[in-house]
């Protein structure tokens, strides 16, 4: 990532630093999708509880001014 | 070097006509309140060195040609900090803004960007427990009603680098990037009155190639030229196309395949042109298809998909960092290439599988599941809900912040580590001088900006300026023994005018 000027050393990235190990074999659909679904599913009944009520209105009324 | 700066939209529930200032001036006001301690009157920002409506192509647009909303370096009054991390917080427009400090690497980028987050939902909950409204921030770009705000990637270039070499080959990249940088949007066009899902929050509000503006027809490439640094030796490409990442992991790839395509320009190390026949429309192709399988049109007539044209950028980074015997050193830079490669690799094959990694991967899995548990189609309120609360920043109710407290999307940085980060510098830039200063000797800080600190001692008649235009140098290396020797501000002064 050297687009700072030439010549200068960049410190060495902390050794906790982006260490989980990548490439870790890519992952096919293989899973079933009713596993997935299931997943899926809880994650959305706890989400349930926190979701805005009344959502039409709570996203009509969130207008911004234009920024940069 | 880089930097990220982020606007969040800010809003009271239920209540459109608060106005924007107001709460936005409240928000960065509750920051200052929350530490009065420490820093009684604030220091404000310095604007002496600031040029907005300086082009990079060479010439200056008249102050009387350009719309209200390019002047930013007027001081409106606004509320307007310079923080001891070395940001600032402060009020743009109608939106509380966070610039992180300078970083030296993606990893720092994310962390300073995360440290500002923290620093926005704090600050927003004071201004809430203080005042007479409930005042929510959302770390997005649109509010799906025609109006767009901004998350902006800053790097520090070399000046020789010629511009138009950056143009060619950066268009091509951001254009195709959007593929893991995207947040996800509900709705097509400017003001989402189109059903459906997109990959950017940000693309339909880019209509032209190249140009000046940020506020009305955004360009791809923004020409800005305010390097707040030595204009001799640096250009600051400021880069506007970007959504804001709630995914630590997104943040990360973003900015780092960008600055390794910098450095393949910078290096003359890219072969092969890839400019798009039709860049605007191609922009708004990418993200309207999240099949990932658009095929987009060369200028040279060839046909590629975003994700083929990424695999060649990634190549040629990889022949570069391969050819560069140091460069095998820094293992971030090879951590970035290898997530960047495994990305894409993953994209073209079940991009379902990042939901743990990439916002729109994430966001679109949770939209996908109301559709099919409850039948929603994408005209349903509540779709377009998910969207917007997935970036509220609250803990409590964000909807990628609740994913990431339950472990389904990767952090990068640890929570002890952020909050270091929201009360000290980076080690390695001039924002350690800032900060510091800020931090030891407040009470004697008039004002400062990214180029400069601006001290007001006893025994000096005027104020003292001490410039930071070489944005590497001010590290805790070179100056941390002397600071630690002054203990007041005039010591500093001094020291500084013997050396």
């Amino acid at each position: 990532m050297t687009t700072q000027d030439s010549g200068q050393t960049r410190p060495t990235p902390r050794e906790d630093a982006a260490e989980d190990d990548v490439a870790a074999a890519v992952v096919s659909r293989e899973s079933s999708s009713s596993d997935i679904d299931a997943d899926v599913d809880s994650i959305l009944d706890e989400i349930d509880g926190v979701l805005e009520v009344n959502a039409e209105d709570f996203v009509r009324s969130f207008v911004q001014k234009g920024g940069q | 070097m880089m930097g990220i700066e982020t606007e969040y939209g800010v809003s009271v529930p239920g209540q459109p006509h608060v106005n924007a200032m107001m709460m936005s001036t409240a928000v960065v006001t509750a920051h200052a309140g929350r530490s009065v301690g420490d820093r009684g009157a604030s220091p404000r920002w310095d604007f002496e060195q600031e040029a907005p409506l300086r082009d990079a192509r060479g010439y200056d647009m008249s102050r009387a040609e350009a719309d209200p909303s390019q002047l930013t370096d007027e001081d409106f009054g606004l509320a307007n900090l310079v923080l001891t991390n070395g940001a600032r917080l402060y009020v743009d427009h109608a939106h509380p803004e966070y610039s992180s400090p300078e970083v030296t690497n993606p990893l720092d980028a994310v962390l300073w960007d995360r440290a500002g987050q923290e620093i926005m939902c704090a600050a927003a909950e004071a201004a809430t427990s203080a005042g007479p409204f409930p005042i929510r921030l959302y770390k997005n770009n649109t509010d799906n009603k025609g109006a767009s705000y901004g998350c902006h990637e800053n790097y520090l270039m070399r000046r020789a680098t010629p511009f138009a070499d950056i143009v060619k080959h950066l268009t091509a990249f951001f254009v195709t990037r959007q593929v893991f940088t995207g947040t996800g949007r509900v709705g097509i066009g400017q003001d989402g009155r189109t059903n459906g899902f997109q990959l950017s929050q940000r693309a339909d509000f880019f209509e032209v190639e190249v140009g000046l503006e940020t506020t009305l027809k955004r360009p791809i490439i923004n020409t800005r030229d305010e390097p707040h640094a030595d204009p001799e030796r640096y250009r600051r490409l400021h880069v506007i196309v970007g959504d804001a990442n709630l995914s630590e992991t997104a943040t990360y790839l973003k900015m780092g395949t960008t600055a390794l395509v910098l450095s393949l320009i910078e290096n003359s190390a890219i072969g092969d042109d890839l400019s798009l026949a039709d860049p605007v429309a191609a922009m708004h192709a990418v993200s309207h298809d999240h099949s990932l399988t658009q095929v987009l049109q060369l200028a040279d007539g060839r046909e590629m998909t975003a994700i083929e044209m990424q695999r060649r950028f990634a190549r040629a980074a990889r022949e570069l960092v391969n050819t560069q015997p140091d460069s095998s050193s820094d293992k971030q830079t090879q951590d970035v290439l290898s997530r960047w490669e495994a990305t894409l690799e993953q994209l073209e094959v079940d991009p379902t599988a990042l939901a743990d990694e990439l916002d729109w991967v994430a966001k679109l899995r949770l939209l996908d599941g109301y559709r099919r548990r409850d039948g929603l189609g994408w005209d349903e309120a509540r779709l377009a809900l998910v969207d917007l609360q997935y970036s509220d920043i609250n803990p409590s109710r964000g909807l990628a912040l609740r994913l990431e407290s339950s472990g389904r999307l990767k952090r990068l940085v640890e929570p002890e580590r952020v909050a270091h980060a929201m009360e000290f510098p980076p080690d390695d830039t001039r924002a350690y001088f800032r900060g510091e200063c800020l931090r030891r000797y407040a009470s004697s800080v008039a004002a400062a900006s990214w180029d400069s600190v601006i001290f007001d001692v006893p025994g000096y008649e005027a104020l003292q300026r001490v410039p930071t235009l070489e944005p590497v140098r001010g590290t805790r290396a070179q100056l941390e023994a002397l600071l630690d020797r002054c203990e007041t501000a005039a010591d500093l002064l001094a020291a500084l005018r013997g050396s």
